[in-house]
């Protein structure tokens, strides 16, 4: 249970990250929170030969209105989602989902980029992105550009990011009156990983549903949208017919993996409780 | 730790040296990169109030006081706590801030083999400080990243509770201030 041995480096900047990465041929792993990772190399499913500290370096702190988004510095802690006034306003789905992410020692130092970079697909916050339609800022070797997280979650652990990248930031469109939200997760346990979680965005007129994005974790390899599930509701009211529907359409968006502790069947059953669940708070709401 | 020299990856088992203010007192000490923060107490600094139970951040016997907020000395490299305040189960009872916990735990009994009873002090001053008064559903919530191998649950709650609601009657009675 202790790590193999490796160099440690403090960056200042991200240039002497992105340096440092480099010249440790790849063999090298950016360290921030560290609440993923520290496990991850004491169990030794990671050896690095080199590890970054990145959390001194200022550019990738702090949470600021930019334009119509929302710019969360990826050094954000888990704990800040809940203290930061800016993103209960804002962001209320992330302060929403804040309180289920592990426990509270944990979330006082675990970051908000961090968790997007690991993209564990029982985690809350990667999906949230998916909800929330951000789009994640990234600087590398060949300079800085920014992935919708649409497109950053490609397969278990796997993302956008490519060797010798970081995640600078992570940008969410400003919340708006006529948006909605709802967040939930069924566990064992308050502070477990959720069997199921689902985060929802939706803009609303009246009651009819204009736009909405529904974003599932803990049932596939990666954070997982519910597409047929928004197509039945978008343009319409929220009643039990359509929640029927939009239940029945998580057939054909998930496909949760074999296991024998939670069984497919049993899985997608839970997702539909919870998206039923959801959904009526949403159109009590509305 | 500054500059990043060609000779830095060669120099993987290289101790460096750390400077930390732990319990109001400055410490330094060396320290291999990979070397945690509950060893590094424990071992350099013969702290050995916080324990080493997981060892990967699920049962809480390694908490301590990071800069003012609760966190696990096991998920924190010796080297990332350079220039940090830490505080440990030592430091806190000297201090006192948590003399009425530890009474209301020992009148209670909240505690068997006593392993997982520092974490747990920790943890519930941490919970005190964000939630004046919470609900004992609250309290097990918190708990819920600390494990207790004695399941000695239920006592453990009752004290946070008793400590809470006194911490609040004795704020009003001091004329509302924090």
């Amino acid at each position: 249970m202790k790590a193999r041995a490796f160099s440690y480096f403090r960056a200042a900047t991200i240039d002497e990250a992105l340096d440092a990465h480099a010249r440790a041929g790849d063999d090298a792993r950016f360290l921030a929170g560290g609440q993923s990772l520290v496990p991850a190399l004491s169990l030794r499913l990671q050896a690095p030969r080199l590890l970054i500290d990145i959390t001194h370096i200022d550019e990738l702190r702090g949470v600021r209105r930019e334009g119509g988004h929302l710019r969360i510095g990826a050094l954000t802690r888990h704990c800040e989602m809940l203290s930061e006034p800016l993103i209960a306003e804002f962001a209320p789905l992330l302060h929403a989902a804040a309180p289920f992410v592990a426990h509270p020692a944990i979330r006082n130092r675990g970051t908000f980029g961090g968790s997007v970079a690991l993209a564990d697909p029982a985690s809350e916050f990667p999906a949230m992105t998916l909800a929330l339609d951000a789009e994640i800022e990234i600087v590398g070797a060949s300079g800085r550009r920014r992935v919708k997280a649409d497109d950053f979650f490609i397969d278990l652990f796997e993302t956008a990011l490519q060797p010798g990248e970081l995640i600078t930031a992570i940008h969410v469109p400003l919340f708006k009156a006529d948006q909605r939200f709802a967040f939930d997760e069924l566990a064992r346990r308050r502070g477990d990983y959720a069997l199921v979680g689902c985060g929802i965005m939706a803009t609303c007129t009246a009651s009819r549903i204009d736009d909405i994005r529904i974003s599932f974790f803990s049932v596939g390899n990666t954070p997982t949208r519910a597409k047929e599930a928004e197509r039945s509701l978008i343009g319409s009211r929220l009643d039990a017919e359509r929640i029927a529907a939009a239940q029945g359409g998580l057939e054909g968006d998930l496909a949760p993996p074999d296991s024998d502790e939670v069984p497919p069947a049993m899985r997608l059953h839970l997702a539909r409780v919870l998206l039923g669940r959801l959904l009526g708070r949403l159109g009590e709401g509305a | 730790m500054s500059g990043f020299g060609e000779t830095l990856l060669d120099a993987t088992d290289e101790t460096v040296r750390v400077r930390f203010v732990v319990n109001g007192r400055k410490v330094a000490c060396e320290v291999a990169p990979r070397d945690t923060l509950v060893d590094c107490l424990r071992d350099k600094l013969e702290l050995t109030g916080t324990h080493a139970g997981c060892e990967m951040g699920a049962c809480g016997a390694c908490l301590v006081q990071i800069d003012g907020r609760a966190a696990h000395a096991c998920l924190i490299f010796a080297v990332q706590a350079d220039g940090a305040r830490i505080e440990t189960i030592e430091g806190l009872t000297e201090s006192g801030v948590l003399a009425d916990l530890q009474a209301e735990f020992h009148r209670r009994n909240a505690l068997q083999c006593g392993f997982c009873t520092q974490g747990m002090l920790v943890n519930a001053q941490e919970l005190l400080s964000q939630v004046a008064q919470p609900s004992r559903e609250e309290i097990r919530d918190a708990l819920s990243g600390n494990y207790c191998r004695c399941t000695g649950y239920e006592a453990i709650v009752d004290a946070i509770d008793a400590v809470a609601k006194e911490r609040m009657k004795a704020r009003s009675a001091g004329g509302g201030g924090t």
